[in-house]
């Protein structure tokens, strides 16, 4: 069975058909979950994805946390269920405290909409465990608040738990310590800015994406299995 | 008739950037306004202003309130601390 991905569409949410078409170009199912349900629906991953959710009134992701699909992917999360944010959903992921820090405005006060060069700095998490450490991939960010931020004390401790999974070569919007992507303690919840969906295919200009996604549905297949052997 | 909220407040919060947080509005803002002759300016930081009005028994709960507010929605600690202050709201009746 294909391992299946719930994508949560929160009203301003703009990049749930390009997961889900991603997704199921790499041989997983995909379904979208509304963010007004208190439920994940059974998937065995959840991505949630780009946009602006909620309009991004008053701090992006500072309502949707309160959407009820929000407690729903907390006890998801907290049972090792594989979640990753997507630039707008790592801003929502913060916010919600599945994940340390903050998105700030953008070093250079400019909306970005470019490919960057990351490096992959863990493999010890759940969209990375199918690529190398010191790995580069093209991937293309395109916000306005990406510039990761955290106390001293919160870097310290994600960089000796190796916790910093990507980095981007080159920092293109003053992120702390190069960071484009973090995860949790339990390694099955990765926040992160650029776009792997939108790098799936030499014709969108990198299928870089893919390793990152492969990860991913690598990671729900064993959760699926884990569900079907329990 | 319920006495204890017979009084209406004024409530302002300021939330800001916490000091030592990058603030590249700021900093632009900074850079701009010599350009139109503003000289000597320096330390200039953006954050915003949220105004309501709140039903509360007195001034320090409606104080408390919006404190609480400020913890649970109005700010990102990580990023962002604020300022409350509270009056009677002009025109209610005592």
């Amino acid at each position: 069975m294909s391992p299946r991905v719930g994508v949560v569409l929160f009203p301003g949410s703009n990049c749930e058909m390009d997961v889900q078409e991603a997704v199921r170009g790499l041989g997983g199912d995909a379904e979208l979950l509304w963010h007004g349900d208190a439920t994940v629906g059974g998937v065995d991953a959840v991505v949630v994805p780009g946009g602006f959710a909620h309009g991004d009134y008053l701090r992006p992701g500072a309502i949707a946390r309160f959407s009820p699909v929000m407690a729903a992917i907390q006890a998801f999360a907290a049972d090792g269920g594989p979640v990753v944010g997507i630039c707008n959903g790592f801003q929502v992921l913060t916010e919600a405290g599945l994940l340390p820090g903050a998105l700030q405005k953008n070093r250079g006060l400019k909306f970005l909409c470019t490919m960057a060069t990351l490096e992959v700095a863990s493999t010890d998490s759940v969209l990375t465990s199918a690529c190398t450490v010191g790995q580069q991939l093209q991937v293309p960010i395109n916000h306005f608040e990406g510039n990761y931020t955290c106390d001293p004390e919160t870097l310290a401790a994600l960089r000796a738990e190796d916790r910093v999974v990507l980095r981007y070569v080159g920092n293109p919007n003053g992120s702390m310590d190069d960071i484009a992507g973090v995860c949790n303690e339990s390694r099955n919840v990765v926040g992160l800015m650029p776009h792997p969906e939108r790098a799936i295919s030499p014709l969108l200009g990198s299928d870089d994406g893919v390793p990152l996604l492969r990860s991913l549905l690598a990671a729900a297949g064993a959760a699926a299995g884990a569900t079907v052997g329990a | 008739m319920c006495e204890s909220w017979a009084m209406r407040y004024s409530v302002q919060v300021e939330v800001r950037l916490r000091p030592g947080i990058a603030d590249p509005q700021g900093a632009t803002i900074e850079r701009s306004l010599p350009h139109l002759g503003f000289d000597g300016v320096s330390e200039v930081r953006v954050g915003k202003m949220i105004r309501f009005v709140i039903d509360a028994a007195d001034e320090a709960a409606a104080a408390a309130e919006a404190e609480d507010m400020c913890r649970r929605f109005l700010t990102n600690p990580v990023i962002e601390d604020s300022e409350v202050t509270v009056s009677v709201l002009e025109g209610a009746p005592a």
